[in-house]
């Protein structure tokens, strides 16, 4: 393996939990709802799949048990702002102060501990292809997931029935409402999905990026994805495009701040924020484009006339 | 289909239906009959329940007391599916479009999941074609008209295959043939059994096409009739219970030009919206100028130039009271004597959300600056005046409402539509511009509105109206111009235009006017 195989192999490391947390909160809030506790569902779903994996032994069980983690917590944010109208800014903010909490201490005894590491799989034939072979077929289980719910999250918005009624919801969740759509049964599941997607992005740093629970591991990922979220105009090949140039500026800044190129080391790690900021403000200057892509009833409390 | 079941027991059958509202009653004790095969309409002013009885109806809301019965079975509409399931479909008044989704989506959602989206698509678009309704399912609601929109509405709900088809207000977009158009395939709904309950304020309209009507004020049924054998007057009284005051003009001699537009042109903002091309008019002291002409053939676009929407970067194009202000914004017009009424109300003309006193103090804060702010730069507001000035709105337009100050969301369409001419007029504008002035208000606050656009204009001020609505326009010129594809007609005297004249006009067909053109550009 040369030293480009290893950096794009990093790439795809840094990115991929991105990747999956931002495709995630793109499916909730283009049902409207606007959840900001995917901080903290991420290192739920960090801290649950490192502990299943550590109590069974089995990375897979671990990835579960993230997914889950994940799950049921955006479960308790639908509650309180779906069912009992509670303000989204705060439910969601108060959501990842909770799960950075509960991680914390569910981790306690883990701190430390060699971490199960998910084991790469590699596709017959295609592994075998020079240079792309080894980066992309050779991989773990969760990158190509990643993948899968990029094509799935695409598909099911823009090609599916289903897809359509949760774009409706968001655009007006009174129109969808007169038309009979079930507007809260399907904005709890695409919270649900949103809180899934951040559990699983939980696993890949808890299980591949680094094998081991470090509290507050999530490190400001959440609130990264938040931002790819809403400047790829909650579209998911802006939103790969987005995830993917943060990695590659991260992990490239990394090895310039190794050169010692005489940079000081605070612009280079800003370098990765500002990067992708300025690509999809570029991407996004469209406004009309914008407009037709941005969830309207985005954060807005929806309570059925009666 | 059984016909003959149909017609011997009524398809929709209310009794008793009443909807609280707290303590107040929307509808009261509602009874109605529709048959199979009929054209119902449901007439009633803004406010007389008509819009909550229908809800009721669809499934939108539940009723407080009553029963509905569908033919011949007792039902509780839980839900616009459950209506739909029984076979009722609606076109609402406010469209329950989604404006970030294509024609086609928008129908699709209304829809049977199985078909797929290209067949509903090419099914709309054939549909749409067969009522002379023209759609294209690829164009997005955002870059539609009003008028664009409502063919959306009707093509959706025709779409369903409805035994029973609720159209609310459904031609005050249409342009005379369109209507008729419409008409046709209501006629035609009609003749394969189904039944229409319509709902409409245009008393002509209703005489000519229902079989029945029935007759709400303050949520009760005032009336039941056929509304052939009555006249517009007759139909009126029942509704609103006093005679409708007639819009008096009297023609004055006009005074210095307000309004001065000269070879405006204006590139499409969006794909599918329209240019303005070469636009000329003016419009003096003392005069009516009216707009007529289809929806999306530039009308919101020329509003939007002449309020400063969208400013122009010649700033000599747009004229007001002498001055140059292509390039001025909608405050600085304001300051100059103008008074802009978009066509939308809720989201434009008002903050939905916000009592209509903070909507007052944010249309006038810059250019009533004196009356409603102090404390000079901390900018204070008065609420002393502002609460005074929206009172005196309010009474001067008879604007009904519930509480002493509430938010213009609560407020009917025709009641707000009276309070934000009101605010306007309140300034005594030297020019008012006003975009669709009486869109989906009731005849008694539209005949109100129209006398105060007569009033304002004999006080001295110039008025320009852009409307889709000929009888209006009729009623309140001294003059009139088509617009066409975003090209303006020269001004007609109202007096020398006939309706088939307008109708070509409307349709883009101008008549060689031998030096017509050069004498407007002066």
């Amino acid at each position: 393996m040369n030293i480009w195989e290893a950096i794009l192999l990093t790439v795809i490391t840094a990115s991929t939990p991105l990747v999956i947390a931002a495709l995630g909160e793109l499916v909730t809030e283009r049902s409207g709802v606007l959840n900001l506790g995917v901080e903290g569902m991420m290192i739920i779903g960090a801290v649950a799949a490192f502990v299943g994996a550590q109590l069974s032994g089995s990375p897979y069980v671990g990835i579960l048990c993230g997914i889950a983690g994940g799950a049921v917590s955006s479960q308790l944010f639908a509650f309180l702002t779906l069912t009992l109208v509670a303000n989204q800014v705060a439910t969601g903010l108060a959501l990842t102060l909770l799960g950075l909490g509960v991680s914390g201490m569910i981790g306690e005894g883990y701190v430390s501990v060699p971490g199960v590491r998910l084991p790469e799989i590699a596709i017959p034939v295609l592994s075998d292809v020079p240079v792309i072979g080894a980066v992309l077929f050779r991989q773990d289980l969760i990158f190509y997931l990643s993948i899968v719910l990029l094509l799935g999250v695409n598909w099911f918005l823009f090609r599916s029935r289903a897809g359509l009624k949760l774009r409706a919801i968001g655009d007006s969740h009174t129109s969808a409402h007169a038309l009979g759509i079930h507007v809260i049964r399907t904005r709890y599941l695409a919270v649900m999905f949103g809180g899934a997607c951040a559990g699983l992005a939980g696993a890949q740093l808890s299980l591949v990026y680094t094998p081991q629970w470090v509290e507050n591991m999530s490190a400001g990922r959440g609130w990264i994805t938040l931002a790819l979220v809403v400047f790829a105009s909650w579209r998911p090949w802006r939103v790969f495009a987005g995830g993917y140039l943060f990695g590659a500026v991260t992990i490239l800044q990394l090895h310039a701040q190794a050169l010692g190129l005489g940079i000081p080391s605070q612009y280079l790690s800003m370098l990765p924020y500002a990067a992708t900021i300025v690509v999809l403000i570029i991407i996004s200057h469209n406004r009309r484009t914008t407009m037709i892509n941005t969830p309207a009833s985005l954060g807005k409390a929806f309570v059925p006339e009666r | 289909m059984t016909v003959s079941d149909a017609s011997a027991v009524p398809l929709l059958s209310v009794r008793g239906l009443t909807k609280l509202f707290g303590s107040f009653a929307a509808c009261n004790e509602i009874d109605l009959d529709i048959a199979g095969g009929e054209i119902h309409a449901l007439l009633g002013e803004n406010g007389a329940g008509k819009s909550t009885l229908v809800k009721m109806l669809f499934g939108v809301l539940q009723p407080s007391a009553g029963q509905i019965t569908w033919q011949g079975q007792a039902v509780s509409i839980g839900s616009p599916a459950e209506a739909r399931k029984l076979g009722i479909g609606m076109v609402f008044q406010h469209f329950s479009l989604f404006e970030a989704l294509t024609v086609g989506e928008n129908i699709a959602l209304s829809l049977d999941p199985k078909i797929s989206l290209a067949q509903i698509s090419d099914e709309a678009a054939s549909l749409s074609k067969a009522y002379g309704l023209p759609l294209d399912p690829k164009a997005h609601v955002a870059d539609l008209s009003v008028g664009e929109r409502q063919r959306i509405e009707i093509v959706r709900a025709l779409l369903q295959n409805p035994r029973l088809i609720i159209l609310d207000e459904p031609t005050s977009v249409l342009t005379p043939q369109e209507a008729d158009r419409l008409f046709e395939t209501l006629f035609k709904l009609r003749g394969e059994g189904r039944s229409v309950l319509y709902i409409s304020h245009r008393l002509e309209e209703v005489r000519r096409i229902c079989d029945r009507a029935t007759v709400l004020r303050h949520g009760r049924v005032t009336g039941a009739c056929d509304p052939r054998q009555e006249t517009p007057a007759s139909l009126a009284r029942m509704m609103v219970g006093s005679e409708i005051a007639e819009v008096h003009r009297e023609v004055l001699a006009p005074g210095e030009v307000r309004l001065d537009v000269s070879r405006l042109s204006v590139p499409a903002r969006t794909p599918f919206g329209v240019s303005l091309k070469d636009v000329s008019l003016s419009v003096r002291a003392g005069e009516v100028l009216a707009i007529a002409g289809v929806a999306g053939n530039g009308q919101g676009e020329l509003f939007d130039v002449l309020s400063g929407e969208v400013t122009v970067s010649d700033a000599k194009a747009i004229r007001i009271r002498g001055r140059d202000v292509g390039d001025l914004g909608i405050n600085g017009r304001r300051l100059l004597g103008a008074s802009f009424v978009p066509e939308e109300r809720h989201g434009h003309g008002a903050v939905t959300g916000m009592p209509l006193s903070d909507n007052l103090l944010l249309a006038r804060s810059q250019s009533d600056r004196k009356s409603f702010l102090g404390g000079g730069i901390f900018s204070v507001i008065r609420h002393a005046s502002i609460r005074s000035a929206t009172q005196r709105v309010c009474a001067e337009m008879d604007v009904r409402k519930s509480g002493e100050d509430p938010s213009a969301g609560a407020l009917s369409g025709g009641n707000l539509q009276k309070f934000i001419v009101g605010r306007e007029l309140d300034r005594q504008p030297a020019l008012l511009i006003v975009n669709q002035p009486t869109w989906g208000v009731d005849a008694g606050a539209a005949s109100r509105i129209r006398q105060a656009l007569i009033d304002l204009a004999k006080a001295g001020s110039a008025v320009v109206v852009i409307s889709q609505d000929l009888d209006e326009i009729f009623e309140i010129a001294t003059n009139i111009a088509v617009i066409s594809e975003g090209r303006l007609s020269e001004p007609y005297p109202a007096g020398t235009l006939t309706l088939e004249r307008i109708g070509l006009l409307m349709g883009g067909i101008h008549e060689t006017h031998s030096g017509g053109e050069a004498a407007h550009a002066h």
